[in-house]
Formats: structure tokens, sequence, C-alpha cells
């Protein structure tokens, strides 16, 4: 496809125009690339440099010293807010509010998708629309309401909370991803499904799931990323042990009047960004997908 | 008894009408074939009988039963669809069996239907694979394995053949039909494509604007259209449409059609006259299948006691290969002949035409209905 | 086989029965949430939420704050630079990737990689990076050029552009891979005829592809439009809103009247302006989106 943008028998291109052409391209690129990769270079740098290096060097200047001992305290020893226990335990903080969330809300999903895309009623189209409203909510209009609502239920601050924020947020998302994914599968499938005796459950089971990993992973990447990189229920639903990885890191890193660490806290939050960033580089394709079709609906 | 029996059947979608009235009686081991334009309301009709539709009015009995509100799976009927809508997921195994194993059917009787159907269609050496790994007529053949291994009362066919090339097409609706004549099951058979209707079905029904415009046998339907509708949709090139006037020709009844830049030609009728003819003066629009029109020939007389002859220039010349198709002016219109391809005209040629009016059939100009 | 009547029937409301409870859920979040929010706005919510009605006032205060006042100016300044900046880089990147490079898998994993991390993490490394102490400044006096100064973040008029520089880095990433996907969705024979016609690449991109991707650009534009609406994270974890007050967002400041000071009403009258601004957006989006596909439709 690419190769008819490319070749171009009737413009004048020697082989010098083109090669400078080249160059442009590649230059442009690794200048972008650099301005991309320099928070993340400084971050990994930092994290295995000794503080005398990094107040005589600067924090972007080069290393001259090297250690793999800031990791262990950033995860098990580092303070946050009073304890003494490294980023360890609101690390698993957010690993207990993320993998529940997005089990839940992309299963919910994943069926309500299935009824708006094969089982349509008449009105379905509508409350498909009022569904996707929620996509669009943002955060701030919610917040009362939300802190009210976890009283009642006894949930503020604990990561059960958390759960149900994200849940019921995230079910606008899950439901438009799995929809617009399953509106695709042919109907006759599912026709010819019921006209072999299948059932609502069985026809979902034994047909649509089946076909259902992409937008599954998909799904789960979005969901798991976003609760996991969540912030603003994070910051004002939990507080002390209870908080997510984000917001205990606001707390590590904007807390304290003694000097910083910066190299515990380059570890800390490297580790903070490794299970999104991970999932990034194995499923940026899902990833990508997942973006472009929260964003564009 | 009938295999199917639609009763006074309407469908709207909202306040679109989009089957009006249909009346069918199915008789067992009969192949029926649905056959219309697009949007005429066939493939709801055949959705409407699978349980896939409601029904907005009206009803539909599957072997005596009425089935209105029976769901898709208790109807006993089963279905090849125009995208095969073969599992993307299992193997063709597992599609054969999946009605099976729904409805709880033991492993054992399983076994033995897919062996049996398998071997009907020859697709033994294909369980394994997933429809993916198939060719378009190896998936039609799966997708009718599905439907067999039920052997129900009534198979429905959805434009099954529409997703294959031109050759594959031709051989697959052989084996439709030899598979028929073997099985001898009921069968109702939707598309668009009269020559499948033609070759395939034992009746035909057309469709136009969600009604049936005419149900007869594939004969009827084609040498004796019930309307100007039928009778343009049914047949490859089209019937040729030419307005006339009734008249008396010599105190026996004839038809005029204004002839090119002249007099107006006179054809006598062939008698007796159906009885709705009715007086002169009346309109009338004369329709002549192309093969019934061609060059004129003294031996033809010898077989064809009512043939009328006229002139008419020739204007674009189509080759076929076994025979020549020309159109020609008549009047004010241009009309379709078919030649021998021995017999070819050229372009300009003044070619005399003989016309069967033995064959050619009468519409009234207004209702379209066939005189 | 014929099921028992009330089977049947049970079996044929079950999609309706499973998708309830997420419409119930949905609901109340959207509307009944909502129409909480607007009504707390309209109360003399202090510290706890009271419902007794104490019309706009909160309203009118908030538009007479002075921080409100610097908050929207500030969207303003910050919404339009990085959705200028965020769709220029975007597309510039696009068009690079477009021209059959090598490796472009692994270009576009490094343009797109500060969309996967979050706000707190890339805030953080920032702050330190612009920070005259440990950052760019830093690095280049000891470089030896003692005289620069690139102090933006601690400068009241200047920290805004420092969000717009952090803001653009993270999403033009996400415009680039949007444009792209328009760019390879063209057809590819308009281009081949074009080439034919003797028009440059520039010639092509300007009056064939770009053109043809139109929609696109609305898209990108919406899209990054929402995300400068609901900046949060990106100011907090960068600037805190400083120095002083002088880079709070909407966003931020409805935090800090709900949570910090304990001025629920005017928090919630904040939020709601929030929602104003988003619809302002996403309602004609929405309508003309809609207009396109209706259109679209009937010609096709």
């Amino acid at each position: 496809m690419a190769e008819a943008l490319r070749y171009d028998p009737l413009g004048p291109s020697g082989t010098w125009h083109r090669q400078r052409a080249r160059l442009l391209v590649y230059g442009l690129l690794t200048l972008f690339a650099l301005y991309y990769l320099l928070p993340l270079v400084v971050v990994i740098l930092n994290s295995f440099r000794d503080l005398p290096d990094i107040s005589r060097a600067g924090l972007i200047g080069l290393p001259s010293s090297f250690s793999l001992s800031y990791w262990p305290i950033a995860w098990s020893k580092f303070c946050v807010g009073g304890t003494c226990a490294g980023i360890a335990p609101f690390f698993f903080n957010s690993v207990a509010m993320a993998v529940p969330a997005t089990i839940i809300s992309t299963a919910i999903g994943a069926v309500n998708g299935y009824v708006l895309s094969k089982w349509r009623f008449p009105g379905s189209e509508l409350l498909f629309g009022f569904m996707t409203l929620g996509v669009f909510m943002p955060g701030q209009m919610v917040l009362l309401p939300w802190a009210v609502v976890l009283g009642w239920l006894k949930l503020t601050n604990t990561t059960a909370g958390l759960v149900l924020i994200h849940c019921v947020q995230g079910l606008s998302f899950t439901t438009l991803f799995c929809r617009n994914y399953y509106v695709n599968i042919p109907d006759d499938l599912i026709k010819a499904a019921r006209i072999d005796g299948a059932g609502f459950w069985r026809i979902f089971r034994k047909i649509v799931l089946p076909l259902s990993p992409p937008i599954l992973i998909v799904t789960v990447i979005w969901q798991f990323t976003n609760i996991w990189n969540e912030f603003l229920f994070a910051v004002i639903f939990s507080s002390g042990t209870h908080q997510p990885i984000t917001a205990a890191l606001i707390a590590l890193s904007a807390g304290g009047t003694s000097v910083h660490q910066y190299n515990v806290e380059s570890a800390a939050v490297l580790i903070a960004a490794a299970p999104p960033l991970l999932i990034y580089l194995f499923g940026g394709r899902y990833f990508l997908r997942g973006l472009t079709q929260g964003a564009l609906k | 008894m009938a295999s199917l029996t639609l009763r006074d059947l309407n469908k709207t979608f909202g306040s679109v009408e989009v089957l009006r009235g249909i009346n069918l009686e199915v008789d067992a081991g009969e192949f029926v074939v649905l056959v219309g334009p697009s949007g005429c309301g066939k493939s709801t009709l055949l959705a409407m009988i699978a349980g896939l539709e409601s029904v907005t009015s009206g009803e539909i009995a599957i072997a005596g039963r009425l089935v209105n509100n029976v769901p898709p799976k208790d109807r006993d009927i089963a279905m090849v669809f125009q995208s095969y809508a073969l599992y993307p997921t299992m193997t063709v195994r597992g599609n054969i069996t999946f009605g099976m194993e729904s409805r709880g059917v033991p492993k054992k009787e399983q076994a033995a239907a897919l062996a049996r159907v398998a071997a009907l269609l020859q697709i033994e050496k294909l369980l394994n694979r997933k429809p993916g790994q198939l060719s378009g007529g190896q998936r039609q053949r799966v997708a009718m394995g599905r439907a067999l291994v039920r052997d129900p009362a009534l198979f429905l066919f959805d434009e099954p053949l529409s997703n294959l090339d031109a050759k594959l097409r031709v051989e697959m609706r052989t084996e439709i039909k030899k598979l028929h004549q073997r099985l001898a099951k009921t069968t109702v058979y939707v598309t668009h494509d009269q020559v499948e209707a033609m070759t395939l079905a034992s009746r035909i029904a057309v469709m136009h604007q969600g009604r049936v415009q005419q149900f007869a046998v594939p004969r009827m339907v084609y040498d004796r259209p019930a309307n100007m509708f039928v009778a343009g949709f049914m047949g490859s090139p089209s019937m040729n449409f030419v307005p006339a006037e009734v008249v008396a020709d010599e105190g026996r009844p004839a038809i005029a059609i204004a002839g090119a830049n002249g007099p107006a030609v006179v054809l006598p009728l062939p008698e007796p006259t159906p009885n709705s003819l009715g007086d002169r003066g009346r309109r009338v629009v004369l329709g002549v299948r192309p093969e019934h029109l061609t060059r004129y020939d003294r031996r033809l007389r010898e077989d064809k006691p009512h043939l009328a002859t006229l002139e008419a220039p020739v204007e674009v010349v189509e080759p076929t290969g076994a025979e020549t198709m020309a159109v020609v002016r008549l009047g004010e219109r241009e009309v379709i002949a078919r030649f021998e391809a021995d017999a070819a005209p050229v372009v300009g040629e003044r070619v005399t035409l003989a016309l069967d009016m033995a064959r050619a059939c009468l519409f009234d100009a207004e209702t379209e209905a066939l005189i | 086989m014929i099921a028992a009547p009330a089977a049947r029937r049970l079996s044929a409301i079950l999609p309706q029965l499973v998708l309830a409870p997420s419409l119930v859920a949905t609901f109340i979040y959207v509307f009944v949430f909502c129409g909480w929010t607007i009504f707390i706005s309209l109360s003399d919510s202090s510290l706890l939420p009271d419902y007794s009605f104490a019309g706009f006032h909160h309203y009118a205060e908030l538009w007479a704050n002075r921080r409100w006042n610097i908050a929207y100016t500030n969207l303003f300044v910050f919404g339009t630079l990085y959705v200028v900046g965020a769709t220029a880089i975007g597309l510039a990147l696009a068009i690079l990737i477009d021209q059959r490079i090598r490796a472009e898998a692994l270009w576009r994993t490094i343009y797109l990689y500060p969309l996967a991390v979050s706000f707190v993490v890339t805030g953080t490394v920032w702050r330190w990076i612009l920070s005259p102490a440990t950052g760019i400044e830093s690095i280049v006096h000891h470089l030896g050029w003692m005289g620069f100064r690139f102090d933006w973040i601690v400068q009241r008029d200047f920290a805004i552009y420092t969000v717009v520089i952090t803001g653009i880095w993270q999403a033009s990433g996400f415009v680039m891979a949007l444009f792209l996907a328009g760019l390879r969705s063209v057809d590819q024979d308009l281009v081949k005829a074009a080439q034919i016609d003797g028009a440059g690449m520039a010639r092509i991109y300007r009056k064939i592809i770009l053109p043809g991707i139109g929609p696109i650009f609305i898209a990108v534009l919406v899209v990054l439009l929402q995300f400068a609406i609901k900046t949060f994270d990106l100011v907090y974890a960068l600037t805190g809103g400083g120095p002083g007050v002088s880079t709070t967002v909407p966003a931020i400041y409805v935090y800090d009247l709900m949570f910090q000071r304990g001025q629920m009403a005017e928090g919630a009258a904040a939020a709601i302006m929030i929602l104003a601004a988003l619809s302002l957006v996403l309602v004609p989006y929405t309508v003309w989106v809609n207009w396109h596909r209706r259109h679209g439709e009937a010609h096709g």
C-alpha cells in the first residue's frame, strides 16, 4: 500500500534528492523520539545513581555511579505518609482494586454488548445510546454523590469502594467496546444457532465468546490501564494505607521537607508505571485499538 | 397434507408493509422457489417461516401444526443461509453436530447422523477443518450438511448460491437438484436469480412489492406469466413489450401495432381468442419473448400455424456464440429478436421477422394483467 | 417439545432482564448523580451536604471568584495551545511515519508510550526535568552556560506553558495514531491517479490526502478538547496548581472547593461548568456525526 506513496515515477526525484529527503525524515523522527524518551530515560538512569552523583551532575546528567539498592528500598522500606513499608502495600492495593474491577466490568460489558447487538428489541438502540452517555461524564460531576453513596454502603476508604466506582464507571466503556465488536458478527450465525436449538446463554458461550478474544483483550487492557492509572477517585476516596499506588506516589514525591531521594523515588515511579507499561509493550496493538475506539466512540 | 401452509400472511415494520396477503400451500416433497427482485419481501417471508421474524397477522402452519408462536428450534426446520453462517470457531464436525448437541441427542446417534451426512455430501475429509480453511463450494456443502443432519420436515434455503462464482454456482445448483431428487424433502428456496428458480423449482412463487404475483409450475410462469412484472422478470433477455390495440382484420380478431413511420402492422390473433379479449379499440400490450421473434423462413410455417410477419430495421447485433440477439426497431419501440448464429442479420439490414402469435402474450395496458 | 408458557415468556424477556442491572446502574450514575450534583450546587452545602434550596448564588460567587477566573483563563490558554500543538506534532509524525520508514512499529511504540503511563508518574518526572534546580537548566549550567535560564515551572506567568509542553508530549502520539490510521485508509488509487497527473508528494498530501481525512481532524479536535477540559492529574502532579494558584484549571479548582476548603455547593457549581463545557464540545459533535452517518447512508 505504502509503495504507491513512496514510489513516484513521474516526480523529479533523483537518487540524491531522495536520499536527502530520507535523511530529513529520519532526522526529524529521531528528534521527536528524544523528546518522547527523555522522561523515561531520566527516570530509569536515576533509579540506579547515588544521591551525591545526582546532586553533582543533575538529574539529566550522565551517571557516574551504579547501584541496584534503591529498588528494594523503594519497594519495601521507603517511608510514605508515615508508614515505612515502601511502595509495595500500595502496589498491592492497586492490584486488589484493578484486577476485580477489570474482570467484573469486562464480563458485564460483554453480556451487555451481546444483548444490545444480537438480541435487539424495540428501544434497545436508544438504551445503547443512553449507556454510552456514561463515557463522557466528567469525574467531577459524580464525586459528591459517590462520597455519600460510599458512606451509605460503609465502603468509604476501602478498596471495595473503588472497585464499585470503577465497575460502574467502566460499564459504559466495556458495553460500548463489546457491542461495537459484536455488531460485526453476522446475525446469520445467531439465527442458525437458534434454529439449531441453542438458547440465549448457549449461543453466548458457544458462538459469541469463542469469537471474542480480540475485543476482550482490548477491553481488559483498556480497563486495567485506566483503573491502574486513575488518580482523581483514588486520591479522594482513599487515604493512608488504603491508597492505590497513584495516590501514594503523589504523597511520596510531594510530601516531606527533607531532601528528595531522587534515586528511590525514581525506582518507585517506575514500579508504579511498570504494569501498564509492560502491558503496552506486549499488547500495544490492542491498547491502541481500545484507545481509538474509546476516544472516537 | 400440505407441508407448509401460509394463510393471509402480513408483515409490517413500523408503518412499512413488507408482505401483504400471502397465501401459499406447499405440498410434501415439493421444491418451491420464492423469486423476486431485492426488497420484494422474499427473505422476510422465509425468516417468518423459520420463526426468526414475528408474524404481524395471518397464519403459518408446518406439517399441519400452527407455528406462529413456536420458536425456531421447535419448528422442525433446517435452514441454509446466504452467508452459510458456519460457526467460525468450530470445526466442520462441530458445526454439523452443534444442533444435535443443543438438543441433547445421544453421542452415538450424533456420530451416526454425522457419518451419514458426510458421506452423502462427500465431506468426510473436511470434518476436522475450520470454516476459514474451506473453499466456497466446500462451505456450501458443510452448510447443507448442517441442515441435512436434522432430517427436518422443511428445508429453507436463503439465496444459498449467491456467494459463489458463476461456474461453481451452476455446479452446486445441479447438486442441490440431485439432492432433492434423492431425498424428496419439502423445500422452500429463496433466490433473486430467475434461472435458479426455473431450473430448481417444482413450483415458483414470483414476488414483487410484498405480494405473490404468480404461484405456478415453471413452464406456466414462463409461458403464461400472470402479469407484465412476472413476464419481464422471468427470462433473459426480457420479454419484449409493444403497445397495441385490439382491431378486427377481415372480421377476425387481431391487434395492431404502430409501424415504423408507416401504417400500423396488423397481427391476427390465434383462435379461439380468450373471452376477456374485449372490444375493438381496447389498449393492450403485446408481450413477445425474443425466441419467438426470429428471421422469417418459409419452413417455419409448417409447424407454426399462427406465424405473423413484419419488417424491421436492425440497430444492434449482439452475438453470444450459440445464438445472436439483435435489437430491431418496431414502431416507437426497440425490441430484441433471437437469431440462429448462422442466420444472424447485419446492422442496417431490414429483416423480415416471424412472430409466433401462438406464444405471444397480451396484457391489459392499464392493469398489466394477462388477458 | 413445547416449553411451558411461563418458561417461554421468561426466555423471551431474558435479554432485557440481563441488561436491567447495568441500565439501573448507568441511570443512577448518569442521571441521579448528575441531578444530585446540580441540586447540591443550588443548596447551601459546605462541609456536609445540606439539602435546603439556596438558589443560584453559588454560581454568581463562582464567576466572581478570582481563582475561577484564573482557572478558566488557564483552560483557554492551555486548551488552545495544547490542541494546536498536539494536532500539529501528531500530524507531522503521522506523515513522517507514512513515508515507508524502517522499523515503523518501533517508532510508533516510542511516540505512543506516554499514553500508557499515568500522569501521576510522568508528571512527577517532568517536574524534575523542568525544575531549574534539577533539570534542564541545571544540566546546561553544568555544561558551562551559566547564564541559561529555563525556570518556567516556578514562574507564575509561564508555569502554564510547562503544562502545555507536558500535555502535548502525552497526547501527540495518540493524535499521530489517529492520523496515521486515516492516512492509510485513503484510497491508494486516488494517489496513483494524482501521480499520473504529475502531482508531487507535497501537493498530493495537501490536495488529496489531507482533505480526504477531514472527519479525522474533527475527531482529533473533539478528543483533545475533551482531554483538555478534564485535565486534572497532569496539573496536580506537575505543578500542584502552583506556583501560588497560577496553574489552577477548573478540574483542580473543583477538587479544591469540594475536598480542601469545604465549599461543596460552589464546587458542585464549578463541576457543572465543566460538564457544560464538555457538552459544548460533544453535543455538536454527536449531532454532526449522526447527521453525517445518516447522510452517508442515504447516499450509500
